[in-house]
Parts: structure tokens; sequence; C-alpha cells
């Protein structure tokens, strides 16, 4: 069964240079594990909020605007796709995400469609 | 079997066959529906055949049944399942001619946990935990936690969604998180067993209906993981507290408090069992919050009227919780101990440093101890003060009533005294 991990950072904190190297390659170990597992579907890093663009569609105009969906004080800061047996696995290769520790990581399960 | 009996049989077996079935079925809704339909089944035919060798054997054959009835016709029971089915149906009916007593209570304890997983609202959790271990009715446990029926059914199904979608598993717990998972499961008994003790919001001051709940689930809980501190200890804990039930409410349901009490109105039967799981709880050890807590209602429970009661030993024990659980609220009844046991001002000290580091301040108990205890002490302007914050922040209308009337006694006091 697969779930989508969204990871949340809390968009307060600053990282200097070496925090930065030092979380990547954390992040970097962590997705090496899960692959090797078996577990590991997709999973990328997103640029920063300040890059996102929100699209509307409404009366048939399409409505650009600057920013993320909502300005939340925790970000979408990267996802990833995982196989797991049920919502405890799930739950348990979420909290080794480096991004746990400091903010939040949202699961959910991917709605099977079809037969 | 007499509909009384039919009754008490639902009551106390519904929780072990649903777990069976949930086991071999693997759904919820599917179990639950098929559980109803065999007891409804039951109560037609055993008062016309009479009531079956093996009650148990038979309500879970019948819905197993109903089961495979309910696929067949949705279309579920394809081949491989039919098999499956047929396999376990099999092993079962062996197990059952063989053994009467056949459920493993393990399955009971798989449902425990399921129904109070972290990854479903405490509210829901409590619901389900109701519904399907004690066979309470949506309508049932609405009244119980005063809302809506349609809204208590609402949350259960959306908690029996949440664990079919998100795949919640039957499981219990592995090793790693079973103490943590172990320490939910006794929140949510708590939490049933004291909402019926002491019900915060409207008129009842004691929903006895919810008390036994709590103690039945205790004591289920008690059943699948004996010689346990904290099983015996919250079980303990309960029915201590229990026992005081008709002691608590004067004749016009005005709250009696504990060193007010008629004592010979506590439940003695229930306070023997009581102390002697206290006493399984300190043998089985290592001592968790429940125990304490059991350990202390003990103390009370022993004491032959409020004179007699050993509050150094509470105090002591206070301490001990204090450093195994630091909580304001625990450290707010330490101060009362220290007061009981060494003199208002005491107690008085750890509740003003509890204020100063702003603690508590929505909190209509922690007003109201301080309140008591300048009352001790005659200071009434102090006293009314603090009166009127427990007031303005306390919901149950027997607490309303009481403080009120110690208000009122303060007030009067200050007026004939003015110059203090």
């Amino acid at each position: 069964m697969q779930y989508m991990l969204l990871i949340y950072e809390s968009s307060g904190r600053k990282l200097g240079p070496t925090e930065q190297s030092q979380l990547m390659q954390e992040y970097v170990a962590f997705t090496q594990d899960i692959v090797k597992a078996g577990k590991f579907k997709a999973g990328d890093p997103l640029e920063p909020t300040s890059t996102a663009t929100t699209v509307r569609v409404r009366d048939g105009r399409t409505i650009t605007t600057d920013g993320p969906f909502a300005e939340t004080k925790e970000q979408l800061a990267g996802y990833y796709i995982v196989e797991a047996a049920d919502l405890d696995e799930a739950v348990s290769i979420a909290a080794r995400i480096p991004g746990a520790r400091s903010g939040s990581i949202e699961v959910r399960p991917i709605m099977k469609i079809g037969g | 079997m007499a509909p009384l009996a039919l009754e008490q049989f639902y009551r106390e077996e519904y929780g072990r066959i649903l777990a069976t079935l949930i086991r071999v079925l693997g759904d919820f809704d599917l179990a639950e529906e098929a559980a109803q339909e065999a007891f409804v089944a039951a109560v037609e035919q055993w008062p016309r055949e009479g009531a079956p060798r093996n009650p148990v054997a038979w309500i879970t054959a019948t819905a197993r049944h109903k089961a495979i009835d309910h696929m067949r016709r949705d279309g579920r029971l394809d081949e491989r399942r039919r098999e499956m089915l047929r396999l376990v149906i099999e092993d079962s009916a062996v197990r059952a001619r063989n053994d009467p007593d056949t459920q493993p209570t393990d399955e009971r304890l798989r449902l425990i946990f399921t129904c109070c997983h972290p990854a479903l609202a405490p509210e829901a959790q409590v619901a389900l935990s109701l519904r399907t271990l004690c066979g309470l009715t949506t309508d049932e446990i609405a009244r119980a936690f005063l809302v809506p029926p349609r809204t208590m059914a609402q949350r259960l199904v959306r908690a029996k969604r949440k664990i079919r979608i998100a795949r919640i598993p039957y499981e219990i717990p592995p090793k790693e998180v079973l103490a943590e998972r172990l320490a939910a499961v006794m929140a949510v008994v708590y939490l049933v067993f004291n909402e019926g003790y002491f019900a915060t919001q409207g008129k009842t001051t004691i929903r006895s209906d919810l008390c036994a709940e709590g103690i039945r689930l205790g004591r289920i809980l008690r059943e699948l993981i004996p010689a346990n501190a904290e099983s015996e200890g919250l079980l303990a804990l309960m029915l201590l507290h229990d026992a005081r039930r008709e002691a608590r409410l004067s004749a016009d349901d005005e709250i009696v408090l504990l060193e007010d009490q008629d004592r010979t109105k506590w439940d003695r039967k229930q306070i023997h069992e009581g102390l002697q799981l206290v006493d399984a709880a300190l043998r089985s050890g290592p001592v968790g919050p429940y125990a304490i807590q059991a350990a202390i209602a003990a103390v009370h429970a022993k004491a032959v009227d409020a004179a007699a009661t050993d509050w150094a030993e509470i105090e002591a024990l206070y301490a001990y919780l204090m450093s195994i659980q630091r909580s304001p609220v625990i450290e707010l009844n330490y101060a009362v101990a220290v007061a009981m046991a060494n003199g208002p001002e005491h107690g008085l000290r750890i509740i003003e440093s509890l204020c100063a580091r702003g603690e508590l301040d929505d909190y209509h108990l922690m007003w109201a101890a301080r309140a008591d205890l300048l009352r001790r002490l005659g200071r009434w302007r102090e006293a009314a003060t603090c009166y009127r914050a427990a007031l303005a922040r306390v919901a149950a209308e027997s607490e309303q009533r009481f403080l009120t009337r110690r208000l009122a006694d303060a007030e009067a006091r200050v007026s004939q005294r003015p110059d203090d």
C-alpha cells in the first residue's frame, strides 16, 4: 500500500551552510536506506515557498498569484512516496525523515482507483 | 434463554465475539453487521429452541455465515477469499468443538489497541472502545457524552473509515511502542470513567453507567494484561473512587466533600477488591502513576473517618508521583496533601508559587483549593476573591452551587469583620 509523506518545515528557522549540508547528508542516507529496503517509490525536495506560484481557474479565467497555496508557519518542503504494509509502518518510516525532528510529516494514503 | 439473561450475555460477550470476527473477516463494518445480525437471530431462535450449549460459538458461527452472505451479495467473495474463509472457518469450528472457551483473549487485546490507536482522534478512540468492547449503542454513547446521536454516528463512521482507508493495523503493537500504546489505552479507559465519575458539563454529577463501563474496560484490560502494576492500579483506582458513589451526593443532589462523607455508605466489597488490587500492583511493579494514585485512594479508603486519614502518607505518595510524572494538577493535589498534613499555610505557599508561574490559571479547582486554604486560615476577603475566580471558571452546575455557597459564607464573614 502506498503513502505520500509530506514534509512540512517550520519556516522560522534559518540554517547556516554547515547545518544545511549536514541535513542534506542525513536525507541522502535516509533515502538510500529506504531504497535498499524496497520502500522508496518517489521523493524530492522542493524549492522554497518564495518560488511558488498558485494557479486557479474560475469561470474559465486562469488566475495566477505569487506564493504558496496558504501562508502558514510550516511550509511544504518536500515529499516521499513509500510502499508500506500498514499505517504503523508508514509512520515509522516518516519518523525517520530528518525533517520530522523539527517540523511535521503528514502521512496520507494514496487512493487506489479502478481494480 | 430469558430476555434479561440474553442481554447480559450480549453485554459480556459482544466485545470478545466482535474481536474474533474482525480478525477473521478483516473488516470492522462487516464484522459489526454480521455480529448484530447473529444476535438478532439468537433473540428470535433461542426462546423457541432453547439456548445452545456453546452460545459464543453459535453466535460466532452464525455471524460468519451472515458475513459470507454479505460478501457474496457485494460481489466481494472471489475464489481466493472463499477458500481463505473456508479454511479459517473450519479451523475455528474445530477449535470451538474442542474447547468451549475458545476465543483467545488476544483478540480483544488487538481490538482495544486498534480502537485506541493514536492516529484516531481521542473522542473517536473513546467512542469506538465503548461501541466495540462494551457493546453500547450509538445512542447510548451519544447520551453519555452529551452530543447529538447523529454527531456520534458520524464520529464512529469516520473512525472506522480511517481504520480501513489508512490501513490502521489490527495488531498488538510491537514491543518498541507497546508501553506508550498501553498508556494511551489506559488514558481512554480512565477518561470514560472520569466522565462518569464527575460529569464536567450540565446537570447530573454522576453518571454511574459510564463509571461501570470504565470499570468494565479496566477489567478487560487487566484480564488481558495481568500482573501489570498499571493495569491493576487503574482498576483499583476506579473501584476505590466508585466505591464512594453513594456518599458523594446529598439527598438534594449537592456535593458532599470527602471529609464530610458518611463512610457507612461506602461500598465495602468494592473497597476490599480495590485494596487487594493495590497490594497486587505494588507487588507486580514497576509502579506507575495509576498504581500510586490507587495507593492514595487506598489511604482514604482505610481511614475509619476523615480525622483518621494518614495525610503524611498521602503527602509522601504525591511527592513520589511528582517525581515520576510532574504536572501542575498533580502538584496542586500535592499542595492540598501538604496543607492537610502540615497546616494550610504550607500548602498555600505551593499553590501561590504555581500561580506565580502562570500555571492552572484557568483551572477552577486550583482557585477553589486556594480559597479553601485561605478559608481555613480565616483570611475571608482573600478567600472570597478566590471563590469568585473559581466560579468564573467552573462548568458543572453542582460545583457552581457548592462554590456559590462557600462564597456567600466568606462574604458574610468579611462583612462581620470589615477591618480584616
